[in-house]
């Protein structure tokens, strides 16, 4: 388990417990986190599931695949630090990890 | 009835998302949500791909987890079949003769897999794949098969003939088209994929069909087809399309056609009723205000949150962009806009390569895109597609040209 904090783009926090092998997409859609859609179940096929890394984490997660980058090169919003939720999962190391979410989807 | 009630008939992606943009409107009435399978409301596409590939598991397909039902106060009654409605009385008969009283009735009903009209189609170890009890059951049997013999060149027996090939299969593909997908994607799209399939070792084999499938001891052993063809087999996947599941509407005397009719509301000619996901047949914009009847996932959670949205007080015309997405083994297809049979087909990329996108104009303007490992083209397409900007073939060929310019005032 590890606490995840997703913060909306109004500043509404969400403090989340993650399980372990679930993705951060999975993750807020279970505990109704808005801001997050993940249509594609985590397919890497929708960008619905995007959100922005806490600079202070952005190396301790998994490197993109090269699919993820170029699903994001046409997502709306991009930041230097933007991730898609559903390509991280969720591990014991990420306990306190911060992720923004955009002002929208799509 | 005590407080307003929403009922919906179907439990797949369309209905549980009814449901959870209920919750998230803060709708604050019952909401009871019907479905005949006996489990918990989970997704499709990974069935044709990682689940028959061991790397994505039960828990993984599941929608929400269990705890979402609860504490959503959404009441989840799985394995049970609907089989009346009284549009008068607002009333949904159930088939152990229990009854849901509603204020609005969402049908979500879905489809079935078409089946397969020739003889030897009830033999053992004949598939179709829809539901997670035919995933299961089939990737027990692929643990088993060395033969396969797929019958129908579309989305889903594509999908399949890759995964099988992934865990060492022979594998055999037949359709009666000249090509895969052949209703569904261009000419030079089905020709990439024709090409990849075959390199991983696929035989493809088209303007053909079935005409018998042959047994040993009730079990299935070979596929005879039309021209005189035997292919062994120890292993049948059936996947010739859908027909939709309009029984239900019917019995309440809902127009169909196709699928039940619903207006640009999604509301069917009963204005306590909505039709939604691949039932419903919709008129959209992208099919030149044509009807059409989409079995997407797209589709299905759009029209989901729609109907939500209206049922809380917010109408608005159903407009939502369709998108489709079909990974093949190596191949990820992604498409969006609505193509149809008339259109001019314009490259980017290379289509001898496995990386390209294929944009489909209209009387010069731009209807469709399809996308072969080129996800950056799709999202983009999908951006230009929605705000209907104007896209000129000459611009949509030119891979110096950046596309993303001509969304003004862009966010990028």
């Amino acid at each position: 388990m590890a606490k995840i904090r997703f913060i909306e783009h109004d500043g509404t926090e969400h403090v989340v417990e993650g399980e372990a092998g679930n993705s951060l997409m999975q993750t807020a859609r279970d505990n109704l986190v808005p801001g997050i859609i993940g249509d594609c179940g985590g397919n890497c096929s929708c960008a619905t599931c995007h959100g922005y890394v806490d600079p202070a984490w952005m190396d301790k997660l998994p490197p993109q695949s090269e699919e993820e980058v170029l699903m994001l090169d046409g997502a709306m919003h991009l930041e230097h630090n933007s991730r898609l939720t559903c390509q991280i999962k969720v591990t014991r190391e990420l306990d306190g990890l911060v992720i923004r979410l955009p002002i929208s989807q799509i | 009835m005590t407080q307003p009630t929403v009922a919906i008939i179907g439990s797949g992606q369309a209905g549980l998302q009814v449901a959870a943009s209920l919750r998230e409107l803060r709708y604050e009435g019952r909401v009871v949500l019907i479905g005949d399978e006996p489990h918990a409301p989970y997704q499709r596409p990974p069935l044709s791909k990682g689940y028959l590939l061991g790397e994505v598991s039960d828990g993984q397909v599941t929608l929400r987890p269990a705890a979402f039902f609860s504490t959503q106060q959404v009441e989840l009654l799985s394995g049970k079949r609907a089989v009346a409605v009284d549009g008068a009385r607002r009333m949904v008969g159930l088939e152990d003769d229990s009854v849901v009283e509603y204020d609005h009735l969402v049908l979500a009903t879905g489809a079935r897999n078409r089946p397969l009209p020739v003889p030897g189609a009830d033999l053992r170890n004949v598939f179709s794949l829809r539901t997670l009890d035919d995933a299961v059951l089939l990737r027990a049997r692929m643990d088993a098969a060395r033969n396969v013999v797929v019958i129908g060149a579309g989305f889903i027996g594509l999908e399949f003939a890759a995964s099988a090939r992934k865990r060492g299969l022979n594998v055999t593909v037949l359709d009666v088209a000249d090509r895969p997908m052949a209703r569904a994607v261009s000419r030079t799209t089905s020709a990439a994929c024709s090409r990849e399939h075959e390199k991983a070792g696929v035989r493809l084999l088209f303007e053909t069909q079935a005409m018998r499938l042959l047994g040993e001891q009730g079990s299935v052993s070979g596929v005879e087809t039309v021209d005189g063809r035997i292919l062994d087999a120890d292993l049948v996947v059936i996947g010739i399309g859908v027909i939709p599941n309009i029984e239900l509407a019917a019995t309440c005397d809902l127009a169909i056609e196709d699928g039940i009719v619903v207006d640009e509301f999604l509301r069917t000619c009963d204005p306590h009723i909505s039709a939604i996901g691949d039932v419903a047949a919709h008129g959209s914009d992208y099919a030149h205000g044509g009807r059409v009847r989409l079995e997407s996932v797209q589709n299905a959670v759009d029209q989901g949150r729609h109907v939500a949205g209206r049922i809380v007080g917010r109408p608005a015309a159903y407009q939502a962009l369709p998108w489709f997405w079909s990974n093949q083994g190596h191949l990820h297809l992604q498409m969006t806009g609505l193509r149809s049979t008339d259109c001019e087909e314009v490259l980017r990329g290379d289509p001898d390569g496995t990386s390209f996108s294929v944009y489909l104009f209209r009387e010069g303007r731009l209807v469709c895109v399809e996308s072969l490992n080129r996800p950056a083209d799709h999202m983009l397409a999908r951006r230009l597609l929605a705000s209907r900007v104007a896209v000129k073939p000459q611009q949509a060929a030119d891979m110096s040209f950046d596309l993303k310019s001509l969304l003004s005032g862009g966010h990028q």
